[in-house]
């Protein structure tokens, strides 16, 4: 069986013709060709997938393609266009939270909601919101500390 | 590995949904926030013909204190209920266990009805709901009926739910009285599921225990209640030796499993010790409430 879908990403209309199982990671990047969300794990364990769903932080691994008809999705590459994630982007090149950089847009994704919500966390509140992003490199610190220098630098 | 092919229907009523649910109950699914079914598809441990997505259906989306109940709808996510204030006023060892449970990606998504659904032996909400007690009410082509937390839970992942019904929402019930209660868990990192939790719901009249609810969770196919020392701590007050005999009741009614993630040993002891933990503060909160 083969349904219609229609849905916007990054402000960019898209339609597509899919199986039902097909999930939204899944359609974005090979249908779509926009590989930024990345497959860690498939089953919403790691956050490499993490994307915004009309706002909401969502593992693309774990939802259906045809859940999102008529949604707004917003992947890294619709993040770091905006003010919020560009400086988050920059935070983590310029302060090490980067080492191979498989789990980095799924961190990026996160970090831009909790700044949208939150423009000043401490570090438990940091820690709290990424820790459904696991980074197998870094050991973390650098990445709450380039978070807490992005919402610094914003303020 | 990539899920099994299936059709997909998006009711926009729960007639509809029970419509196209009663064509076909066996080789049916319901996807709720999809945080257990969809990963469970991904590995294809899930399979059927049709999935029916009930996140359209309207008036399913609710959080209500109704005379002595607390309400929630099923499609309600744990993200909204950890964060609202009448849960953590009314109920706050529900706002404790959510705080427990996963991530935020996966609490923006999931619901509570699907995870007292799912029935996870190692899962936090079905521990909640035997501990506080309550019921939910589940709905099919032939109409409405409620079913109590102690009847709900059947075994590891099976529930009294027929697979021509779906539940609309549960109802929590809401302690009168000098009561109080505890949550406890020990996972291995914070968010997993429990390696053994232990929820305690308890009333006191009179400075003794007149009620008191002892559950402990991922030791047994479904949250289970210590009766013996549940029994036995009626009119009785906190001491070294009724701690000790709770323990003893806890360790005697346990026969936890072996698993890659501890020994039913390890288990066994952490559940005593979680009890005696659980017991003072669950009179502590008790006694701060009078
Ligand atoms: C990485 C990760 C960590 C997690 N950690 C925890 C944890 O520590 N503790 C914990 O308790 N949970 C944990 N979860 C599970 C999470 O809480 C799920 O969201 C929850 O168990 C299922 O809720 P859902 O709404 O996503 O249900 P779904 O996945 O949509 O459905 C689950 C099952 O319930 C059935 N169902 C759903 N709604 C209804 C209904 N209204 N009527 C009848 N049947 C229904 C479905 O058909 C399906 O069989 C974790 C999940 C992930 C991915
Ligand atoms: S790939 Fe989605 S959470 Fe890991
Ligand atoms: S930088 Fe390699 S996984 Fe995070």
């Amino acid at each position: 069986m083969i349904n219609p879908l229609s849905l916007s990403v990054n402000g960019v209309p898209y339609t597509a013709a899919i199986e039902p199982h097909r999930t939204l990671l899944s359609v974005l990047r090979e249908e779509f060709g926009i590989t930024g969300p990345k497959e860690g794990c498939d089953d919403s364990e790691c956050g490499a997938c993490m994307v915004l769903i009309d706002g909401e932080p969502t593992n693309a691994c774990c939802y259906l393609a045809l859940q999102a008809e008529d949604r707004e999705i917003t992947t890294i590459e619709g993040i770091s266009d905006s003010p919020v994630g560009s400086r988050i982007q920059a935070r983590m090149l310029e302060d090490g939270g980067i080492q191979c950089g498989f789990c980095t847009p799924g961190i990026v994704v996160m970090a831009t909601a909790l700044l949208s919500s939150n423009p000043n966390p401490n570090e438990e509140e940091i820690r709290n919101a990424l820790a459904g992003n696991l980074c197998r490199c870094t050991g973390y610190q650098k990445i709450v500390a380039a978070v807490s220098k992005a919402a610094g630098d914003l303020e | 590995m990539k899920p099994a092919p299936f059709a997909y229907h998006v009711p926009n009523t729960i007639d509809e949904a029970l419509a196209i649910l009663g064509n076909d109950p066996d080789g049916s699914r319901l996807l709720a926030g999809g945080q257990s079914l969809v990963p469970m598809l991904n590995l294809r441990l899930a399979n059927f013909d049709n999935l029916i997505d009930i996140n359209h259906i309207s008036g399913l989306d609710h959080i209500r204190i109704e005379s002595d109940s607390l309400v929630i709808g099923a499609l309600t996510r744990q993200y909204d209920v950890a964060h609202n204030d009448d849960v953590r006023n009314r109920l706050p060892v529900l706002s404790n266990a959510l705080a427990h449970i996963a991530h935020t990606a996966i609490s923006n998504r999931g619901t509570i009805v699907g995870s007292l659904c799912h029935a996870d032996p190692a899962a936090e909400l079905p521990a909640v709901l035997t501990a506080v007690g309550g019921e939910l009410v589940v709905q099919s082509a032939a109409g409405t009926r409620t079913i109590r937390a102690n009847d709900f839970f059947n075994s590891s992942f099976t529930t009294a739910i027929n697979p021509n019904e779906v539940a609309t929402e549960v109802r929590f019930d809401l302690a009168g009285g000098t009561s109080g209660w505890s949550f406890e868990e020990v996972a291995r990192r914070h968010g997993d599921f429990a390696l053994v939790g232990v929820v305690i719901q308890m009333t006191l009249e009179k400075n003794a225990i007149s009620d008191v609810r002892i559950v402990v969770f991922g030791v047994a196919a479904t949250p289970q209640r210590i009766t013996d020392a549940e029994k036995r701590l009626i009119g009785q007050t906190l001491n070294d030796a009724t701690l000790d005999q709770a323990v003893a009741d806890v360790a005697a009614a346990l026969s936890p499993p072996d698993d890659i993630h501890a020994t039913a040993q390890y288990r066994r002891h952490v559940a005593g010790v979680l009890v005696r933990r659980g017991l003072l503060r669950a009179l502590e909160d008790a006694n701060s409430s009078a």
